[in-house]
């Protein structure tokens, strides 16, 4: 299947008596029933059996443990909680996976810094009900939050529903400690401001474990807002939905929340959790104010106003925090209530700018009568990330393959719009073809090289997140855009 | 001047192993290091590309004046919301590269969290795209961010795509009377609750605390504090952000980057605090070795911020990296500049 990038051949036996001289009988999975539950992560469609499992226990195991399959030339894929979206943590079947499971320990948490240090192998929301006691919490909730870990995060760059205010995993990290590829520790960043020398924190944020594997990790807490309440409003046509974001965001307005369901979403996920959704609408959008009282007040004063001059057909108002939980319970199980009316469910994860939204939901339409396959839409409208819900029935010959294409061709009208291929799940196996589309081969060869910069052997994580130049080649064939051949320079096969 | 324009002289310099000193506005010549190589003014590279208030993104070319773009989005209300110096003339590109914030920093964020996409001439004369108009981009490594704070050393960032915020509704500046020790708890203190604090100075005894937001709220919050309001207070601000306060004064500035929570270090000199505790300001005839000791056993580091270029070239203007982080440098430093001739010795020596 994969051309001209790098083949390994590990010897099984070998590399099983080297990790046992290295970690105790129960912090090392090596029968195929163990290693089974690793094959592949929140991205079923892709499988692979690794040939161990490591659940190191500490940080001198996991430099052992690299510096060994570095010496030997092994792949090592790290994971944590296995509920990515793009298969960045599918095993690579001559290597290790690498898990931080057992790195599960909150430090340290200092209320009046605002801060905690965390092993990677930390839950998401477990952070933020340390923090609570303290009226503190961390901001990113990608919605897995209850199961994802914090070394996933970093790993992906995870967002969520609040990240148009509070920002990305990116702008909520201090400080990281790195074990490299080679076994040798470094840490990046601080809790001071602005640490001396390159902004590496921004360049291992979002690498998909392709740089190195995070062993401490220390993220910065925000006070818990005094107050929050949803605005729930409701449209006739989607276009007025995706313009009554825009008047949002021009009215300056900066949501704390602010998403959108399509009439597909909305019915699939109302008998499931009975959030109390306009069925009739073609979209409904959920806003959130926070701060204190007043402040919430009055934004939702505005927020109001706008609405109503966009079209919106019925406006409500969260009265209680019940309420405002019941409005955002059916967005958040949105993912499962799909689950439920179709076998099977691909999730896009592209991003577009705002504007294009009606635009994108249209073309979307119509893909769903060129791959006969239907289409739940449910979207962070306010930073334009996308989640269309391709529902289809692996069971069925041939249908894999159609949502596989369909998904792809959202992907690369992300692309066309202005957007990106994907805003927070990462690339990882998944859209490594569409990266040849979103980046051009200068691009893609700066990314290789600051690969190699970390990471010479390309041992961590293998065939993930950035394609290689003759992969695109090879798609970029299949794929002609606008009549131009991209990666001219290459030989054709 | 065009984009290939500015390709071809660094392609030329490439070739013939030239060293280039990339300038803007020259309004930050005292910042960083060494400063060598022929001057390449790109000034002359400007202009605001795209600018679309309801996405909340700008993208102009790196020459841009500060002063255009921050005057443009004011027409729509909205700002650059890591507030960034002037120091003149400043431009976008320099702005960037400096990676340098003013007082909302600690609230709003750094430079780099504003950055979404750049486009970058390498070293050998190459344009590279990174990251692009959108809020939530995770394709491919994030070098638009990495460039923040670089110092021209990884290349010619020739155009940059920033997020814009919307200026608050109301603002009010509290003054209180206090001594550095009280202030630093007091503002830590007040940083653990929701409220809608945008910056922080403390000199002399006093402490200034501004509150940006909703106007219920800054009326809420004003109450709730007490203290003394300011009148006239964008000018003050002004001149913390500009440096232009008297606090600022003096042939040699060092910069302490610490957690915000350290307590008062035992050194004299001095000045000014911002950021919630986060930066503090010494001046005058202190020991660089020392700062640089106290500043790092605190958890933070020191930047010779101003100082004759020839003590910048001896003490080094950043503290010193780890030899593992100095490897990592140098291997990006030869990814996009191989040749090693934009602003050499600009962050540090080695590079």
């Amino acid at each position: 299947m994969e051309t001209a990038e790098t083949s390994f051949l590990t010897d099984r036996a070998g590399l099983a008596a080297r990790l046992g001289a290295i970690l105790p009988a129960h912090c090392l999975l090596l029968d195929e029933e163990e290693l089974r539950p690793y094959e592949c992560d929140g991205l079923t469609a892709y499988r692979e059996l690794p040939m161990a499992v490591c659940l190191p226990e500490n940080e001198n195991q996991v430099i052992a443990i690299l510096s060994t399959c570095h010496q030997l030339g092994v792949p090592v894929v790290a994971r944590g909680a296995g509920t990515g979206l793009s298969g960045g943590a599918m095993p690579h079947a001559q290597g290790v996976v690498l898990s931080l499971a057992r790195f599960n320990k909150i430090l340290r948490l200092d209320p009046l810094a605002r801060l905690a240090s965390v092993q990677p192998g930390v839950r998401n929301l477990a952070v933020s009900e340390a923090a609570a006691p303290h009226g503190l919490y961390y901001a990113p909730d990608p919605s897995s939050q209850i199961a994802c870990t914090l070394g996933g995060n970093v790993a992906e760059n995870s967002g969520g529903v609040h990240c148009l205010k509070y920002g990305l995993t990116v702008h909520n990290i201090l400080r990281l400690r790195v074990v490299s590829i080679e076994g040798e520790v470094f840490e990046i960043g601080s809790e001071a401001p602005d640490a001396p020398g390159y902004d590496l924190l921004a360049l291992l944020i979002g690498s998909e474990g392709m740089l190195g594997v995070v062993t401490e990790v220390t993220v910065k807490l925000v006070p818990r807002p005094e107050l929050a309440q949803v605005v729930m409003a409701s449209f006739d046509e989607v276009g007025k939905a995706g313009e009554a974001v825009a008047a949002i965001i021009a009215a300056g307005i900066i949501p704390a929340g602010l998403e959108m369901m399509d009439q597909p979403a909305t019915a699939a996920v109302e008998p499931y959790v009975k959030a109390g959704y306009d069925l009739e609408a073609a979209a409904i959008l959920l806003c959130e104010s926070d701060g204190t009282p007043e402040e919430v007040a009055e934004e939702i004063a505005r927020v109001r106003a706008v609405l109503m001059a966009a079209g919106a057909r019925e406006i409500r108002v969260s009265q209680s925090e019940a309420e405002r939980l019941r409005f955002w319970a059916g967005r958040k199980a949105a993912f499962p209530a799909i689950g439920r009316i179709s076998p099977d469910y691909y999730c896009m994860d592209g991003t577009i700018p705002r504007k294009r939204l009606a635009e994108m939901l249209a073309a979307i339409v119509g893909m769903e009568a060129k791959y006969g396959l239907r289409c739940a839409n449910v979207f962070h409208a306010g930073d334009g990330n996308l989640h269309p819900l391709i529902m289809y029935d692996a069971a069925q010959p041939g249908e894999w393959a159609r949502a596989e294409a369909f998904g792809a061709e959202i992907l690369e009208l992300s692309v066309r719009l202005g957007g990106s291929i994907t805003g927070e799940h990462g690339v990882g196996i998944e859209k490594i073809n569409q990266m040849c589309v979103q980046y051009k081969s200068p691009e893609l060869q700066a990314f290789h090289r600051i690969k190699a910069a970390f990471d010479e052997k390309g041992l961590l994580n293998p065939g993930k997140a950035v394609p290689s130049l003759h992969r695109c080649a090879e798609y970029g064939q299949m794929h002609v855009h606008h009549g131009a051949l991209k990666f001219p320079e290459l030989e054709r096969f | 001047m065009r984009l290939d324009d500015l390709r071809a002289v660094i392609r030329t310099a490439h070739d013939s192993g030239t060293a280039l000193r990339l300038r803007g506005g020259g309004s930050k010549d005292f910042y960083g290091g060494m400063l060598a190589g022929e001057v390449f003014d790109v000034a002359a590279y400007r202009g605001i590309v795209a600018y679309e208030p309801s996405e909340l993104y700008i993208t102009a070319r790196c020459g841009t004046p500060l002063a255009e773009i921050e005057a443009v989005l004011a027409e729509q209300g909205q700002m650059l919301a890591f507030e960034p110096p002037h120091f003149g003339a400043a431009t976008i590109g320099g702005c960037v590269a400096a990676g340098l914030a003013g007082p909302r920093r600690q609230q709003a964020g750094a430079v780099r969290d504003f950055v979404l996409g750049a486009k970058l001439i390498d070293g050998t004369g190459q344009v590279l795209d990174f990251g692009g108009q959108v809020m939530k981009n995770v394709a491919g490594y994030d070098v638009s961010r990495l460039l923040a704070g670089s110092l021209g050393t990884l290349g010619l960032i020739a155009q940059l795509t920033l997020k814009v915020l919307p200026r608050p509704v109301a603002e009010a500046t509290l003054c209180f009377a206090l001594d550095e020790a009280e202030a630093i708890a007091r503002l830590n203190a007040w940083g653990g609750q929701p409220l809608p604090v945008s910056g922080s100075f403390w000199a002399a005894g006093q402490l200034f605390l501004r509150l940006s937001g909703a106007r219920a709220a800054v009326d809420a919050a004003c109450t709730r504090l007490g203290g003394e309001k300011l009148e006239a207070a964008g000018a003050f601000w002004l001149a913390v952000r500009e440096q232009t306060h008297p606090a600022f004064t003096g042939q040699l500035l060092w910069r302490l980057a610490l957690p915000s929570t350290t307590v008062p270090l035992a050194i004299d000199g001095l000045r000014a605090v911002e950021w919630g505790g986060g930066l503090r300001w010494y001046a005058g005839d202190v020991s660089p070795a020392v700062l640089r000791e106290v500043a790092q056993r605190a958890g933070g580091h020191a930047v010779l911020y101003r100082a004759p270029e020839s003590q910048r070239c001896l003490e080094g203007a950043f503290a010193p990296l780890s030899p593992a982080l100095l490897g990592v440098h140098r291997r990006l430093k030869n990814i996009f500049d191989p040749q090693g001739i934009l602003n050499p010795g600009r962050l540090y020596a080695e590079l």
